[in-house]
């Protein structure tokens, strides 16, 4: 198929606005022509993932972008860094590493992006609205932006978002357009009870279930009890992205796709089914977690990053209480929420709790914890599901009050009252 | 997708892959705990997968692996993948070394033998040799 371009594009190409969105739309054109797109289309903004620094290779793409003078063409939020800036010697971050890092950075705010360094930029920066075009970063994201807000994104990996926001255009394929928003497949919920549902692990366990058993493609939700809150959906959607290849999902009579079930089907009969059981639910909760006993030296929380709502809500449990000295409580979080809650008064409970907080990194994307740290306790999916691969440590698995509890009492601790058959 | 021509050993795993948190670009190694060829080392090798899932990090990644040079030689998917593709075109237009990358149709990406020798064309054909 020939690609349509504009002559913008054209002038793009030919270098005319400069090297480097010659080199952004070089890649774009390059990708456009695998993804057999007709043409390219405009967007209103960019979520970038490509500024975490993961080795010299990043880095060095970084750089040469900035020096090739480039500036991105949309306003652009910036994904999490490699490293916590304000407190990495707090941690068992390499010097040379958080050096990196931080000009990688640089790298990527010298093109204008903003420095937000959250993977939920959703939860303090203005939103993309329903049906604007963006290219967005970060699976968990992504998933959000598509899902809850109704925005067109593809599932943009590093390297590309920045040669999107650069270029303000994106290949015209996937997720962009109505035709592959429709649901894929039906995942329904009525067999399970209200009781489950209510969990407050619910939601990462049923993502992480979704995901493995679909890989790719929409998934519809129908069937549930209670109208989920956003961060049950940011949970969902996170272990949903995590497990499979999950970009967008409906669910019917709360995201805004899935007004109706035929809705979501695009008023096709759903083409496959999955019916969830209890007995599916409890196998991938225990699929989940990796720890082998009751021991734990960190309970850690925020992936994605911990939003208000949820420092509220963790404010309210800890409340009375101490961790148990032998654990430490970390929370990964983005420095406009940090800022919030902190104008709240949400992080004095916290801190008599003895939870430490920090920004613009989690755990997975800055070398962060110390040696002895060996086994973690988490209500988060994806925190979950990439722990033992990544940092090669074991992760327990639990929602936030049995994360709460098990701080409070030094070892794994989890209620199974809703989990029984 | 990204030409080139290489032989070598076939590693074939049968389900999709990340490579962030799934490969460790510092030793070719293939480290997600769930997959089938964890422990494996791909560099220098073909490795056919179905596809990459999860996270955008994955391009990442392998870009970190082409320049260390413990990528895959080649990377076959099961119809097209283009967090794979646009790692290699990343690595040829920055510093002008890649790895080849094929997309089969998925019939006859079932038909690879589990491991042997292969020859990849820089027209995509593959011939097990």
């Amino acid at each position: 198929m020939e690609l349509e371009l504009s002559s913008r594009d054209r002038a793009m190409l030919a270098g005319d606005l400069g090297p480097a969105s010659r080199l952004a739309m070089r890649i774009l054109v390059r990708m456009a022509a695998i993804w057999r797109a007709a043409s390219l289309l405009d967007i209103t903004g960019a979520h970038i993932d490509s500024a975490l620094y993961v080795g010299d290779a990043t880095l060095e793409y970084a750089e040469h972008l900035a020096e090739l003078g480039a500036r991105v063409a949309v306003p652009t939020t910036l994904n999490v860094s490699g490293v916590d800036t304000a407190a990495w010697q707090e941690w068992a971050v390499p010097p040379d590493w958080a050096a990196k890092a931080h000009r990688q950075m640089v790298a990527y705010e010298a093109m204008g992006c903003r420095s937000t360094w959250t993977c939920a930029p959703y939860q303090s920066e203005p939103r993309p609205a329903f049906g604007d075009q963006i290219a967005w970063g970060e699976s968990s994201a992504i998933v959000f932006a598509n899902s809850v807000l109704g925005a067109r994104t593809e599932r943009y990996p590093d390297l590309l978002d920045i040669c999107a926001a650069i270029t303000g255009r994106v290949p015209a394929v996937g997720l962009h357009l109505t035709e592959h928003r429709a649901g894929t497949v039906l995942i329904r919920l009525a067999e399970l009870s209200e009781r489950i549902q209510q969990d407050d692990a619910f939601f990462p366990v049923l993502g992480h279930l979704v995901g493995s058993a679909v890989q790719g493609g929409v998934p519809v939700l129908a069937g549930l009890a209670t109208h989920p809150t956003e961060d049950q959906l940011k949970a969902l959607g996170a272990a949903m992205a995590s497990s499979g290849a999950v970009a967008l999902f409906h669910v019917v009579g709360v995201t805004p796709e899935a007004t109706t079930q035929a809705a979501a089907f695009h008023g096709m009969a759903p083409p496959r089914e999955i019916t969830v059981s209890l007995a599916d639910l409890r196998d991938a909760r225990r699929d989940l977690d990796t720890a082998h006993g009751a021991k734990l030296d960190m309970v850690v929380l925020g992936s994605p990053h911990f939003s208000f709502t949820e420092f509220q809500r963790l404010a309210e449990l800890v409340a009375g209480t101490t961790r148990h000295p032998a654990v430490r409580v970390l929370i990964t979080t983005g420095r406009g929420v940090k800022l919030m809650a902190e104008r709240a008064g949400l992080l004095e409970p916290l801190e008599r709790f003895g939870a430490e907080l920090a920004v613009d990194t989690c755990i997975l994307t800055s070398p962060m914890l110390p040696d002895h740290v060996r086994v973690l306790m988490t209500n988060s999916a994806k925190y979950a599901y990439y722990t033992p691969s990544l940092l090669g440590r074991q992760m327990a698995f639990g929602g936030l009050r049995d994360c709460v509890r098990s701080a409070v009492a030094g070892r794994v601790e989890h209620d199974e009252e809703s989990w029984r058959e | 997708m990204v030409p080139g021509e290489v032989s070598g050993e076939l590693l074939v795993g049968r389900a999709p892959i990340s490579f962030w948190g799934g490969y460790d670009p510092a030793t070719g190694t293939i480290i997600d705990r769930r997959h089938p060829l964890a422990g494996t080392v791909a560099s220098g090798r073909i490795l056919a997968i179905p596809g990459t899932r999860g996270s955008s990090t994955t391009t990442a990644i392998l870009l970190e692996a082409i320049r260390a040079g413990t990528a895959p030689a080649a990377i076959v998917t099961a119809g097209v993948d283009g967090f794979v593709a646009l790692a290699a075109i990343v690595a040829e237009e920055l510093f002008d070394r890649t790895i080849a990358v094929v997309a089969l149709e998925p019939t006859a990406f079932a038909a690879l033998p589990d491991c042997g020798r292969a020859h990849v064309s820089s027209d995509g054909t593959i011939d097990l040799t």
